[in-house]
């Protein structure tokens, strides 16, 4: 690494005021730790008293795999045999080897065998994975005490309890450790916790002050201490426990605690012992078990399996009472069988013994019925599918090399089906750094560069206008003045565009500054200078560079200074400082050291300010303020923060610039971008040291009202400002998000955004990604502010929060414009009442009727729990997507969990069922993989189906034929090879290769993705005509077959047709007409159907051919068969062409007839590309991409034509002037 | 973050050099791209599949039908008629040691024209049920080596402590009607020889396999096997032993390989031995010539001309729906957008 120096030490907590500082003052005591559940001793620096009972603790090597070597077997065969049909296999080949058995025993048990041990290879597959995954965790290395204040690499996995580690810079911690001492003088750290709850900003943690001293690697060669503490437990945020070291006991709290999986940041270094090793700490204390989860159409597949298992028991009733009524009555006369001297399952005198057993015997006989190659088929088209997700080159991304990875295979097709997407914002959406982009200082808006969301706006418009022209052409109004105004409109609007494209022609090679944006000459160079307001440009620049408590950091090669600061946007702003001239170069304890040029000739002054107080920034303040002395002696307040803040608070003649940055903060808004405030004070001596005499009282205060005090105190400081300006930050999107979210609510999906940001950024990014524009009703569900702590307080709460939903859901149903469109935006600690279960319904009912929903400041739990309730309240399939661990819960809740891989945070991705490395992908994944998906597995189990019926039914009807004794007409290799061999893979290649459209298609046609959601091709009128038509073909193939084959000869020689002849006609003919129908099912043949289909068949005869060859010891009845019983005999041929095409008549006739008169949208779309219309027709083709979405309320497209409905309105607006006025 | 970047800056090269290993291959295949004929059904080719299905159906129907039609049968049904009027009990009839013989005359109605088939036809006769088609071994059949391999043609796997052969419940239950023919007093000879398979004289019954032991227990089933004629001869038991399909079938008996003429009166010798009278089975004397298709069925001609003729007629029925109410392919009004705008 090349990272810069050793920064200067440095006492970061004086930067502080009240946030992170502890009165030292005050001395607590220990905790009393007594009783169950802390019982954790750990000897510090004595790893080795860890290796034994009862000091042994679990190790930290972590496993996330559901198997070893030795419990694969038997619990991957357990899993495996938890499913119904397979159990039903089971004791079907158990049976098998039992004279009841219909079958040999080889037939029955193959496929079982085969069908189980693929799965189970998958399986293991998959687990083989999981493992190489964890390996790699527990190979990262870290630094551990050896011995005699020696450090040296060890890996994850063999660090044990006590054992003193050294973590640097942008490591992650392997345990949950003590602190004891970092690379600060007083012990603090910082610490990104994004993996645990995905919040951004970095936390401090400070060491114990007794272990300060403990700072360099030769202290710990004599270092020991015990730690007692509580057992290990999944709460992240609390911790008890003490410390015994040198003889005194120290209590311990969360703020000591650095968690695993949490990463150091800003700091050099940290010394810390390891409490939680392994599964032990609270990181994986937490994880739950990723549920298994099943897709929708495979829980309906079990509906179905189910009503076959009823058929099959029916029939097999059936034929058992036709088999007693036969055996009774008949049996006994049919002496050719021998009826004095019968097995039992025969015997016409124990008629109750043959019919139970002759049921067993159907029960296994008509098993074909239930396709038992039909998981496996699923499984194995589910893995090719999965292949094809992390093929797919369009979902790869380049910028961290990681492909789209399908995590586990059983999802594919719910792909197809989703209706809600859940979507984290940080990492997700955005990507979490932000770009200084405009600023407006003194009343003037600076900045020329468009932000993202205007410049896709634009393009959108730019490609819709045409067509909104033609739409404009038809008011009733006098044509050519219309023409002219609108051209009018038109050409500002252009004008504008043009601005927008030519910005971004440059745009590119200056995007080499990380978080800077901005571009305008008037600012650069220090040409600012000549500007009018140059005093309060300079003002502007100095509180960018001034109030922050970044710390510079050199780097040597370039001789640039980053900044390490706490958040993004302070980091964006120094950086901005540094391009305006004013760099941001040393802080020292009571100083910040800012270089200041003001010519172009790099000119640098060095100026001092002396910082004499910091005023924290808090989620609650919502503003910071430094408090400097500068050179001349006079001393500012310099603050900034959020907008409605600072404009409560400014002086009478600071509000000179309101109005007119008022504005620029409204179009930056609109534009996508957080804004904040900046303004200063200026101060006199007396008044400030009156004041900072208060502010030391109050900050060395002891007790419960320190804080609120400290905070009175600011206050009263934070006031009489004058505004400078504000900034507009761009929190930069993941590139292609508003172009994803676009095109997915055109494809009719929702979406809700869950975060753990405040609510203005979250509505920020509402803006950002065209879920909130302007002129959209927003709804905002708050928490009334309630002092008392009244236990009728939360009852008074609640009612209020209904009130506002009951109002809300009431002003969406008066609403009459169908144009209007709501956005509900609630707040975590609103959430919690609105989540519970007497309330949750009305909350659903009411943010189901608003285009987008949007909460802010929800807890991991509450995400989760906010997931279940649109996944059960609407019964709609769900998607989450995220990246960090605070998505886990919401990831596992969902029907699918999506992760974004790439980023180094694991979990989400551990998580998720998909992982894709951007947000954009998602589009991708869900409108065209989820859409063949979705459709290759429906239209393949309805298939398969149909095929099973077709094929075991005839066995049913022969049986009739047999006095139902239990004999099958075919061989038994025809019927171990049907499922497994003859008809697979057509199937197979239909569930992985069928494309109804083509990928480009699935996009330009978003709406076509509603097939899914609408469960077109799976709905139970589908599944029943399949079955309906299984039936019919196993009707016409035996009762043609059989009537055809009656009792005449059946070739020129005189032969008569037996058994075999008649068994091996009617398998061809199946063979046939299964395969005839595969092929009239797909729309899409590459040479792999083609071979799998027509070679199928030609597997057949080719099998019959080779079968017949062997030596009749092992091919019985079948020997020669081909060859010299039927290829010679025409009627054997002509008989096969008669009933395949009579099986395939009526669902040809279908196809044809639903084509023809009642179109789906795929089939015209086929028919256009057919006659390549497309490319003839291209205005047609254009319009009817823009006509082929969901009517959405969100989106840039949604917010470009409404921005079009308000100038057609204004437009409007103005005819009737114009034409009233000459009236 | 802003070091972040400078750290990314020194590290591109293996950086880049690892993503590429994990950028995934392009080729057709893995881009679901593979060229493809996406054929779809355009109402021309609607309407010519079903026009070249009846124009494929129709002749082979007719020929089917010509083709059975030309076929000559006479059957002929003796069962009762074959017992003398006085007989009450016809089981018991059927199992006494009397003469059995009876004399029938069959009338050829048209010119039959060699070979003419002749077959014995049972109804009612299970040779498919499970128990009986299982009766039997191959391997004693095929292999004098495997004589005492019964164990699945019990009951009839042993006889006075030896293994029978051909053991099992079909062999036992061979059929024994003989029939011999005459026309105008001169004998018609029925050439029993090659009535079987090929396949199954050379290999599923054996040169050196004899009849043993055969038809010597307490009951006697069927037919009795000349015991020095090896089972790749005895051609009446290997046709016995390829089980019928279905209860009713007929098995070759023999051909007569001589023309019979329209008017001919044949007379027929014919053994009544077998009992069919215990289960009600009736029992059938079939002559037959065959046509290229096999012998007398019209099923086949029938169903291939309505199949036919259904196709002929939805052709006509699309083609009158096409005209009467016509979409043109790839109309774009028709897509669900257009056809209910906004009620998506």
């Amino acid at each position: 690494m090349t990272r810069g120096r050793i920064r200067a030490r440095l006492r970061r907590s004086h930067l502080y005021t009240f946030s992170c500082l502890k009165p030292s003052t005050v001395e607590e005591a220990p905790h009393p730790l007594q009783g169950p559940g802390f019982s954790r001793t750990v000897y510090c620096n004595q790893p080795l008293l860890h290796e034994k009972k009862p000091l042994y603790y679990c190790r930290n090597d972590i496993s996330t795999t559901k198997y070893n070597v030795l419990t694969f077997f038997p619990k991957a065969l357990f899993e495996q045999f938890r499913r119904v049909a397979n159990i039903y296999f089971l004791l079907a080949a158990c049976l098998s080897a039992s004279p009841i058995s219909p079958f040999s025993p080889l037939s029955m048990i193959a496929p079982l065998a085969f069908v189980v041990g693929l799965s189970m290879a998958k399986e293991a597959l998959e687990d083989s994975r999981r493992f190489v995954q964890d390996v790699k965790v527990n190979r990262r290395k870290v630094n551990r005490h050896k011995s005699d204040g020696a450090f040296g690499p060890r890996s994850w996995q063999s660090i044990m309890v006590g054992d003193v580690l050294k973590v640097k810079k942008d490591q992650f911690f392997p345990a949950d450790l003590l602190l004891l001492s970092s690379s600060y003088e007083d012990g603090i750290c910082y610490v990104e916790t994004m993996n645990l709850d995905g919040e951004t900003n970095l936390k401090v943690k400070r060491s114990l002050e007794a272990t300060l001293n403990l700072d360099n690697d030769e202290v710990f060669k004599d270092f020991a201490g015990t730690i007692r503490c509580e057992d290990p437990n999944p709460n992240l945020y609390t911790f008890v426990g003490n410390l015994e070291y040198e003889r005194q006991i120290y209590p311990l709290d969360p703020s000591q605690i650095l968690l695993r999986d949490s990463k150091l940041r800003n700091t050099e270094y940290i010394y810390g012992v390891a409490i939680f090793t392994g599964h032990d700490s609270k990181v994986m204390q937490n994880s739950t078990k990723s549920p298994s989860k099943r897709s929708t159409i495979e829980k309906k597949m079990d509906y179905i399996i189910y009503t076959l298992f009823t058929v099959l028991i029916l029939i097999s009733v059936i034929s058992s009472i036709g088999f007693v009524i036969k055996t009774k009555y008949q049996t006994p006369t049919w002496w050719y069988l021998r009826p004095d001297n019968i097995e039992y399952q025969y015997d016409p005198k124990k008629v109750g013994v043959a019919g139970m057993s002759h049921l067993v015997t159907a029960l296994i006989l008509y098993g074909y019925l239930i396709p038992i190659s039909l998981y496996v088929s699923i499984e194995v088209v589910k893995v090719l599918q999965a292949t094809f997700i992390n093929q797919d080159i369009q979902m790869y991304d380049e910028e961290t090399g990681t492909p789209a990875d399908a995590r586990t295979s059983n999802l594919n097709e719910e792909l197809g089906q989703v209706d809600t997407i859940l979507s984290d914002k940080t990492g997700t959406l955005t990507c979490n750094q932000m770009d200084f982009l405009k600023c407006s200082i003194a009343g003037t808006a600076y900045g020329v560069r468009s932000s993202e969301v205007e410049l896709a706006a634009a393009k959108q418009m730019a490609s819709d206008l045409e067509d909104q022209d033609s739409d404009l052409s038809n008011f009733p109004l006098p044509k050519a003045k219309m023409q002219v105004s609108w051209d009018n409109v038109k050409k500002d609007e252009e004008i504008g565009l043009d601005a927008v494209v030519t910005s971004k022609g440059d745009d590119d090679q200056k995007r080499a500054i990380k978080g800077f944006g901005f571009e305008d000459d008037r600012l650069m160079n220090c040409n600012w200078l000549k500007e009018p307001n140059a005093d309060d440009l300079l003002m502007f620049f100095r509180i960018l560079a001034v109030c922050h408590t970044a710390i510079p950091e050199l780097n040597e090669e370039t001789g640039v200074f980053t900044y390490e600061a706490e958040s993004p946007d302070e980091g964006a702003f120094l950086v901005a400082a540094r391009e305006f001239g004013f760099e941001f170069c040393r802080r020292t304890q009571s100083s910040i050291f800012i270089h200041e040029r003001f010519s172009a000739s790099r000119q640098v002054v060095e100026r001092e300010y002396k910082l004499l107080n910091l005023l924290d920034f808090t989620s609650k303040r919502k503003r910071m303020s430094v408090i400097v002395r500068d050179e001349e002696g006079s001393i500012f307040l310099m603050c900034k923060g959020a907008d409605s803040i600072i404009f409560d608070r400014m002086s009478k003649n600071g509000k000179m610039y309101l109005e007119a940055t008022t504005k620029h903060l409204n179009e930056y808004g609109e534009a996508g971008l957080r804004t904040l405030a900046l303004a200063y004070r200026k101060l006199d001596e007396q008044e400030y040291s009156a004041w900072n005499n208060e502010f030391h009282k109050a900050k060395s205060a002891v007790g419960a009202d320190r804080d609120s005090m400290l905070e009175r105190v600011s206050d009263m400081m934070e006031r009489e400002l004058i505004l400078v300006g504000a900034t507009a930050v761009e929190d930069k999107l993941q590139k292609g998000v508003p172009q994803c979210i676009d095109n997915l609510a055109q494809a009719g999906l929702k979406i809700w955004v869950l975060t753990g940001d405040k609510m203005e950024t979250a509505i920020n990014i509402g803006f950002a990604c065209s879920l909130l524009r302007q002129g959209m009703k927003q709804i905002c569900i708050t928490t009334p502010v309630s002092d008392s702590v009244a236990s009728d307080v939360k009852q008074a709460i609640k009612d209020n929060i209904s009130n506002q939903l009951t109002n809300a859901s009431q002003m969406i149903k008066l609403e009459k414009d169908p144009h209007a469109a709501f956005a509900l935006i609630i707040d975590g600690k609103t959430l919690t009442y609105t989540l519970e279960d007497d309330m949750k319904h009305q909350f659903l009912a009411l943010a189901v009727d608003c285009a987008s929903v949007i909460c802010c400041r929800v807890s991991p739990k509450q995400k989760a729990l906010v997931t279940r309730l649109v996944k059960q309240g609407t019964g709609k399939t769900t998607l989450a997507i995220g990246d960090g661990a605070n998505d886990v819960g919401m990831i596992q809740e969902a029907d699918i969990g999506v992760g974004i891989s790439g980023v180094e945070g694991m979990q989400a991705v551990m998580a998720s069922d998909f992982a894709v490395a951007q947000f954009r992908f998602l589009e991708r994944l869900l409108v065209v993989h989820g859409h063949w998906c979705y459709k290759r597995i429906a239209q393949m189990i309805c298939y398969f189906f149909y095929k099973n019926i077709a094929f075991g039914l005839t066995i049913f009807y022969f049986e009739a034929f047999t006095g139902f004794s239990g004999q099958s007409v075919y061989d038994d290799w025809y019927m171990i090879l049907f499922n497994v061999v003859l008809t697979s893979l057509p199937v197979i290649s239909l569930g992985v290769f069928e494309q109804d459209v083509p990928s480009e298609v699935c996009l330009q046609f978003p709406a076509l993705y509603q097939q899914g959601p609408k469960n077109l091709f799976f709905d139970w009128y589908r599944i029943l005509g399949w079955m309906g038509n299984g039936l019919y073909s196993s009707l016409i193939i035996f009762f043609l077959i059989v009537t055809i084959f009656y009792d005449q000869a059946f070739r020129a020689d005189g032969q008569i047709a037996d058994m075999a002849v008649v068994g091996t006609t009617m398998f061809t003919c199946i063979v046939w007409a299964v395969n005839c129908q595969i092929a009239l099912t797909m729309s899409h043949f590459t040479w792999i159907q083609h071979l799998f289909v027509w070679g199928s068949i030609a597997t057949w005869y080719i099998f019959l051919l080779l079968y017949g060859m062997l030596s009749p010891e092992y091919s019985k009845s079948a020997y020669q068969i081909l060859a010299e019983a039927l290829s010679p005999a025409p009627i054997y041929w002509i008989t096969t062409l008669l009933v395949s095409v009579t099986c395939n008549l009526p669902y040809f006739v279908h196809i044809s007839y639903q084509r023809c008169f009642y179109p789906m949208d795929h089939h015209i779309i086929q028919e256009i590309k057919y006659y390549k219309k497309d490319i003839e027709d291209q205005h047609m083709w254009t319009r009817e991409r823009s006509k082929a979405r969901q009517e959405t309320k969100i989106g840039f497209t949604a917010r470009v034509e409404a921005k079009i409905r308000q100038l057609k309105g204004r437009l409007q607006k103005k005819q009737t002037m114009t034409i009233s006025a000459p009236s | 973050m802003a070091s972040s970047s400078a750290a990314g800056a020194g590290s591109t090269d293996p950086a880049a050099a690892r993503r590429n290993t994990k950028r995934p291959k392009y080729s057709k295949f893995t881009q679901q791209e593979l060229p493809a004929c996406k054929p779809i059904l355009t109402p021309r080719a609607v309407i010519s599949a079903f026009l070249l299905v009846s124009i494929v159906f129709v002749p082979i129907g007719v020929a089917s039908l010509i083709a059975s039609r030309k076929v000559v049968e006479i059957v002929f049904r003796y069962e009762s008629t074959c017992i003398p009027n006085n007989v009450t009990d016809k089981v018991a009839y059927i199992q006494s040691s009397a003469d059995k013989t009876c004399n029938i005359t069959l009338h050829v109605n048209k010119h039959m024209k060699s070979p003419i088939h002749v077959y014995y036809q049972l109804d009612n006769f299970y040779q498919n049920h499970r128990r009986y088609v299982k009766s039997r071994s191959d391997e004693q059949l095929r292999d004098r080596s495997e004589e005492n391999s019964t164990s699945t043609c019990k009951p009839e796997d042993t006889a006075n402590g030896k293994a029978i052969v051909p053991c099992g419940l079909i062999a036992w239950s061979l059929f024994n009607d003989t029939y011999s023919f005459s026309r105008v007093n001169q004998s018609l000879k029925v050439n029993k020889e090659g009535i079987s398979w090929k396949s199954d004289r050379e290999h599923k019954f054996g040169k050196d396999v004899f009849p043993r032991n055969f038809q010597s227990s307490a009951i006697k089933g069927g037919a009795s096997l000349n015991e020095s004629i090896p089972l790749s001869k005895q051609e009446d038991l290997i046709v016995w032993m390829r089980t019928a399909a279905l209860p009713t079938f007929r098995k070759l008996y023999g051909r007569i390989e001589e023309d019979l003429n329209e008017g001919d009166s044949i007379n027929v010798i014919l053994k009544n031995n077998y009992n069919t009278y215990s289960f009600n089975g009736k029992k059938k004397l079939v002559l037959s010539t065959t046509s290229w298709l096999g012998g007398k069925n019209d099923f086949l001609g029938i169903a291939y001309l309505t199949v036919g003729g259904l196709c002929f007629f939805l052709a006509l029925s699309f083609t009158i729906v096409y005209f009467v109410k016509p979409r043109q392919l790839g109309d774009p009004s028709y897509l669900s957008w257009n056809m209910n705008p906004g009620g998506h």
